[in-house]
């Protein structure tokens, strides 16, 4: 036995070595290409992206070594970034940031300070001297809230609606085809700016438009996993045993319902995200001084980003990160529990 | 055509007229959903109240709500679709007719670069499976997936238009002007920004098919004949594998219409995007009614449009009887 640990130790060693090694390397690229002051804007980005390319090669292989070949660097890039960014949404009211919101309190500190990674502004501070890092973490604190607010209730109620309809069939599921199909005929953003045009944007208000996007999309896919259901043997059985139509929804469709429209829920968290950041962006979202990433991405329209890009790239690269790590964590769910023999 | 063909057809008008009346009901009942008394609004407030009321009448206002829906569609129907609320108070109808033409430009030669881009792209992924251009290209399109129309946008702007100054940013030519080259040269930027989700989506779609198409035993058989790859790719697998992507043409232009008008607001051109946007931030309802009635009308009819394009792509549909 003794022999043996050696041995496969050394046989593992070099490529754990190369790849740590090319992760590293990844890593310092990424900072340089972001710090360096002495090129021009496209070459930095450049070498950060090459940046990024090198430490997800080198730490996808340093995965696949230590957890095996099924490692999935990307899913687990992604889960952390969600995870630190729940974290620093709960705790942000006691973490040391600058000023978020308040012009006043600010009048002392820089303007458009650009991102230095480290001192009292990390990611810099836009025009009137607010802190970027904490306008991005009270704006993602806002901008997820309102997403999981309307995906959950799109779930639910969308869920439970199409299983309604895809077990009675007929006239109900004439019915709800028809509204379904009228919601849809509106494409999403003109419906949002419609609704925005009459209720005032507030919180609530935008959540509960947003979740009017996801409900059609719910309703077919339940409805459809239900139909596909409903004429299986344990459903027959449990009508057999004189099960009422409620239990027989609740207790045999349900559960097996739940699973595909779930996995759709996360994907719709970055639909929704991004619809969310569309609209404040357009001015018909939350409303500056409260940040979101859209409104923070606005404040750099016009003019601003030319000379202080930054303004527009601190608050995008939140956003981005985010709706791609949904994204990933999203198409994993889909792969893992979206039956493809169900048709939408 | 066959009387059950006839039949299918019919309902699918009726069914489509059902749709689009419900979504007239949803657009009209923006106005009970309104804060606020519009005569207030467009009189300003500390008027007499009879003055007010004079208004309310002028405008119907004092009506029964069905009543006052069924003006609106009769009005709606021939071709009426109403007066703005803010000055210059102008016929909402005029100003949707001056903004279409620009949004469909965008949205089309968006549509075409896309489709330009993404079909090399995807055969290439397609064709080399699993090689370093598909994962690449796998990658690549996965991540712009993930980049909101505004943000690419703002981003084209920076490198194209702040770094190396090869287009304008704003300022629009019209078609008519007979100035089709500065047309373009305008209007490819926010085209461009339209199309790269756009892209990405079809790029990865037609590659999943293309992979399956490949398969099959009559590419073996063109394979045999020494078809070159090129010939294959376009003239063999191209219009079997063009299924999905057809369907998905028809879900992505909800998605088009959203770019569209996000990235009309961006580059501030005059199309229907700014005309909705402006509306509603000045909370200009009837403005918002009429665009939104005609962006829906379009969006139906297009997708009905492609929902019987599947015939001709796929013949065994047609005698299939849903």
């Amino acid at each position: 036995m003794s022999e043996i640990a050696p041995r496969t130790r050394t046989a593992l060693a070099p490529p754990v070595v190369v790849a740590t090694a090319l992760a590293v390397a990844g890593l310092v690229l990424l900072v340089f290409g972001a710090t360096t002051p002495v090129l021009i804007a496209p070459a930095k980005a450049a070498i950060a992206l090459l940046g990024i390319g090198l430490f997800l090669n080198g730490a996808s292989r340093v995965g696949k070594a230590l957890a095996g070949p099924g490692f999935d660097v990307l899913f687990w890039a992604s889960a952390a970034w969600l995870v630190l960014l729940a974290l620093a949404i709960v705790f942000v009211d006691w973490l040391p940031l600058g000023e978020d919101r308040d012009v006043a309190a600010t009048v002392t500190e820089p303007v458009f300070g650009i991102p230095t990674f480290t001192g009292t502004h990390p990611l810099g501070t836009n025009g009137s001297g607010l802190d970027l890092l904490a306008r991005s973490l009270y704006g993602a604190r806002s901008s997820l809230l309102i997403s999981l607010t309307a995906v959950v209730v799109g779930t639910i109620v969308g869920g439970l609606i199409g299983i309604v309809a895809g077990y009675f069939r007929k006239a109900v599921d004439r019915v709800v085809g028809m509204a379904t199909n009228s919601l849809l005929a509106v494409p999403p953003l003109i419906l949002l700016i419609a609704l925005a045009t009459v209720l005032e944007p507030r919180l609530r208000n935008v959540a509960l438009s947003l979740s009017l996007l996801t409900i059609p999309g719910m309703v077919r896919l339940s409805r459809a996993t239900t139909v596909a259901y409903a004429n299986r043997e344990f459903v027959t059985a449990a009508r057999a045993m004189g099960a009422k139509r409620s239990r027989i929804m609740a207790r045999e469709l349900l559960p097996n319902v739940l699973l595909p429209i779930m996995s759709l829920a996360v994907v719709m968290i970055s639909v929704l995200i991004v619809a969310e950041a569309s609209l404040s962006f357009l001015g018909l979202g939350i409303q500056p001084p409260e940040p979101t990433w859209g409104n923070m991405i606005a404040e750099g329209e016009g003019d601003v980003f030319e000379a202080h890009p930054h303004i527009v790239l601190v608050p995008g690269a939140f956003l981005f990160l985010t709706v791609f790590a949904f994204n990933i964590v999203g198409e994993k769910a889909r792969q893992r529990w979206d039956s493809r023999s169900v048709k939408l | 055509m066959s009387a059950a063909a006839l039949r299918r057809l019919t309902l699918r008008v009726l069914e489509l007229a059902g749709v689009l009346f419900i979504v007239s009901v949803g657009v009209f009942s923006l106005v009970v959903l309104l804060p606020g008394d519009p005569a207030v609004d467009i009189l300003g407030a500390g008027r007499p109240p009879s003055e007010y009321a004079e208004l309310r009448h002028d405008m119907g206002l004092d009506q029964p709500l069905h009543t006052r829906y069924f003006d609106w569609l009769g009005g709606v129907l021939t071709g009426d679709l109403g007066r703005s609320v803010v000055p210059p108070q102008s016929e909402v109808s005029d100003r949707v007719v001056s903004a279409l033409p620009v949004s469909a430009e965008i949205a089309v030669l968006g549509l075409l670069i896309a489709l330009l881009i993404a079909v090399p792209l995807a055969m290439w992924s397609a064709y080399r499976e699993g090689g370093i251009a598909d994962r690449i290209i796998g990658a690549g399109t996965f991540a712009v997936l993930s980049v909101p129309s505004f943000l690419a946008g703002l981003l084209l702007v920076m490198v194209m238009v702040n770094s190396l100054g090869w287009f304008p940013r704003s300022e629009w030519v019209r078609i008519g002007d007979g100035d089709l080259l500065g047309n373009l040269h305008h209007a490819f930027l926010p085209a461009l920004t339209v199309a790269l989700v756009e892209l990405a989506m079809f790029a990865r779609v037609l590659r999943g098919d293309l992979i399956v198409t490949l398969r099959e035993d009559f590419i073996l058989a063109a394979r045999a004949k020494g078809m070159s790859p090129l010939r294959i790719l376009f003239s063999d697998a191209l219009r079997p594998s063009s299924f999905s992507l057809v369907t998905l043409l028809g879900l992505s232009l909800g998605r088009l219409i959203g770019s569209t008008v996000i990235v009309e607001y961006l580059f501030s051109l005059p199309g229907m995007g700014s005309l909705v946007v402006n509306a509603a931030n000045q909370g200009d309802y009837p403005m918002v009614q009429g665009a939104v009635l005609t962006i829906a009308v379009i969006y139906v009819v297009i997708n009905a449009g492609i929902d019987f394009s599947y015939g001709y792509l796929d013949p065994r549909t047609r005698r299939v009887h849903v």
